[in-house]
């Protein structure tokens, strides 16, 4: 036994907050930079339109606009000033709930500031090195013209990237499922077959795509096996990524399926369903209900990877761009196609977040 | 014959040997109850009853018919004899109908519409038709269980086997899962329950076994083992359980 009162009582101070004071007038001298910066840049911008001629209202107008807004960070710097300087005189006062408050409200105003600051120097740094050595970079990239008159062509060529992409994201997702099963088949008859889908998904791991679109696009017709010859080459491409992506969807697949409990196998065998009716009614719609987001991960990889089957001659949208880049001395055709990826993929990214919030949220509430 | 005849049954983890030579006969319309300690195998014994596990030796038959051993239909053998089990493992992704109808109409290949009229009578009878069409994690832990055991009843089997099925409930929900037992055991189901719950088992069983080093270790009528145990083991269990407040 100790005794009750052996331990003195701990008593503990009150810790007075820091105003921020310092922090908040930092805050407010990089906003102020800042609008002198942008001044700056944009002034850049009109010399660089005044020596080429271009003339116009509106950019006038952007240019002042753009000038003005960042007067904007202006009013969370001097409300974080403000909630600082009350914070001096409630400690001053030793108010110390009130300067809590006060102190942590100034705070939130500079960080406030010093994000949005953060984002437009980046912005700023952008349209420097667009402009810079008379907008070599716009023009080299940007060229309005030539992406306005080649953005039809460009757009039909996407179409075979989609459409390649359709074929190939359904049989692999098919496939990587086949072959998933095969190489999680009990007993020892199955060996071999096990042997054969884990050695099948270990090369196709470990081939690049591009190396599998040259052997398959160029080799299978060169076999002059009729059948192949008589494919056409963006099948030919639909099976180079099958095959690669199969290998990748077979991996996450196998990783859904063995995440499921053993007892969910007790349970269905038990109640006398076969192994492939277990498989099919239980084991794999709660496996696939988990790993949507990486197999929409893998299809986002495979949608990029439709652009390499320009090694095998297939006129795709990058392959179209590169025969207009090389007629123009441009890139801006690329430019088109490396906005047409971009449009597609972000609301499929976009998808594959909001789902993995869906299966945290649910994980959270112990389902 | 006996209805079900367990003959020097043994079964091996690795090195483990779990069972030891299990010899238990169960005469229909009984309901035995397997006690003993943590780990003797009472989990391991249910499993093998339902071909879940392979065993190394020994056999089992049921009316006489092997049930062990190569070549036996276990599809067909799990038709015949259920399994319930203590974390109730039900079918996250169907509803209560769905978990319910899913053997029936695969495996009896019943028609869909007879398989749900008959999940919902036995819904009806353990009071949860209105939840035919909720998921399993909408349900209480009482609920579930006694959905799980609906679900094997529903393939009318002629054996059911309980695998500590109260022992994940919370102690108020114990009860409903109970009861639905006393009405089995009373219209005649065969059955054989591992368990903890010993007042129970005193009350409904028509044998007891205390399990014990992979064997069972001592059996006989529920007065003679909780009233009058003959060995020292079974008495020294028994005395832990009556500690813990149990009996
Ligand atoms: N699948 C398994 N693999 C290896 N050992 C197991 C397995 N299942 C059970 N065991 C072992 O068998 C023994 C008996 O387990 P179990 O039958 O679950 O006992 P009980 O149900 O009586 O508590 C334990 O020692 C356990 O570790
Ligand atoms: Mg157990």
């Amino acid at each position: 036994m100790t005794e009750p009162n052996s331990k003195a009582l701990r008593r503990r101070q009150p810790i007075p907050p820091k105003d921020g004071l310092g922090f908040a007038l930092l805050a407010l001298i990089l906003a102020v930079a800042l609008w002198l910066a942008t001044g700056w840049v944009m002034w850049l911008v009109k010399q660089t339109m005044t020596t080429n001629g271009f003339q116009a209202f509106w950019a006038d107008a952007l240019l002042v606009l753009f000038t003005l807004l960042p007067a904007g960070l202006l009013w969370p710097a001097v409300r974080g000033l403000g909630q600082a300087r009350l914070a001096r005189q409630a400690l001053q006062s030793e108010n110390l709930i009130a300067a809590r408050v006060h102190s942590a409200e100034a705070h939130t105003w500079a960080w406030f500031t010093l994000g949005y600051a953060g984002a437009l120097i980046l912005f700023l740094l952008f349209v420097l090195f667009f402009i810079a050595n008379n907008v070599a970079v716009g023009r080299t990239f940007f060229q309005l013209e030539l992406i306005r008159d080649s953005f039809g062509l460009i757009l039909q060529a996407f179409w075979v990237n989609v459409v390649i992409f359709l074929f190939a994201g359904f049989f692999s997702l098919i496939w990587g499922l086949v072959v998933a099963i095969a190489k999680l088949l009990p007993g020892k008859p199955a060996q071999p077959i096990r042997f054969i889908a884990t050695f099948y998904t270990d090369a196709f791991l470990s081939l690049p795509s591009i190396i599998v679109i040259y052997l398959i696009g160029f080799g299978l017709p060169l076999t002059g096996i009729g059948f192949f010859r008589n494919l056409p080459l963006e099948a030919l491409a639909v099976l180079a990524l099958t095959l690669t992506y199969g290998a990748y969807m077979a991996e996450v697949y196998r990783a859904g399926l063995e995440s499921i409990h053993p007892s969910q196998w007790a349970a269905a065998r038990s109640l006398g369903l076969s192994y492939g009716q277990t498989l099919r009614f239980v084991v794999v719609p709660q496996a696939v209900r988990r790993i949507i987001p990486p197999l929409l991960n893998n299809l986002i990889g495979m949608q990029k990877d439709t652009a390499l089957v320009n090694v095998v001659g297939v006129i795709d949208a990058f392959n179209q761009a590169r025969i207009i880049a090389s007629n123009d001395f441009n890139l801006s055709a690329v430019t088109t196609v490396a906005i047409l990826f971009i449009l597609i993929t972000i609301p499929q990214t976009r998808l594959v977040d909001r789902l993995v919030e869906r299966d945290r949220a649910r994980f959270r509430q112990g389902s | 014959m006996s209805f079900l005849e367990i003959r020097n049954v043994h079964k091996r983890f690795g090195a483990n040997e779990v069972l030891r030579g299990i010899n238990l006969t169960v005469e229909e319309h009984q309901v035995v109850c397997l006690i003993g300690p943590s780990g003797c195998g009472k989990s391991t014994l249910l499993r093998c009853i339902n071909g879940l596990e392979e065993i190394q030796a020994g056999e089992i038959r049921l009316h006489g018919d092997r049930i062990t051993g190569p070549g036996v239909d276990l599809n067909a053998l799990r038709r015949d004899v259920g399994i319930v089990f203590q974390s109730f493992n039900l079918f996250p992704h169907m509803t209560v109908l769905q978990n319910i109808t899913l053997a029936p109409t695969q495996v009896l290949r019943m028609p869909e519409a007879e398989a749900q009229a008959k999940a919902l009578a036995l819904l009806k009878r353990i009071g949860l038709e209105h939840k035919a069409q909720a998921y399993p994690d909408q349900l209480s832990g009482g609920q579930q269980q006694r959905v799980a055991i609906v679900r094997a009843l529903a393939m009318e089997p002629m054996l059911l086997l309980l695998d500590e099925i109260t022992s994940a409930l919370d102690p108020e929900l114990v009860s409903e899962v109970l009861n639905l037992l006393r009405e089995l055991a009373r219209e005649g189901m065969t059955m054989i329950l591992a368990t903890h719950e010993m007042g129970f088992a005193r009350e409904v069983a028509s044998k007891v076994c205390f399990m014990y080093g992979g064997v069972v270790h001592e059996e006989g009528p529920p007065e003679q083992i909780f009233s009058n145990p003959q060995h020292e083991r079974t008495q020294q269990f028994l005395s832990s359980i009556i500690e813990a407040g149990r009996l």
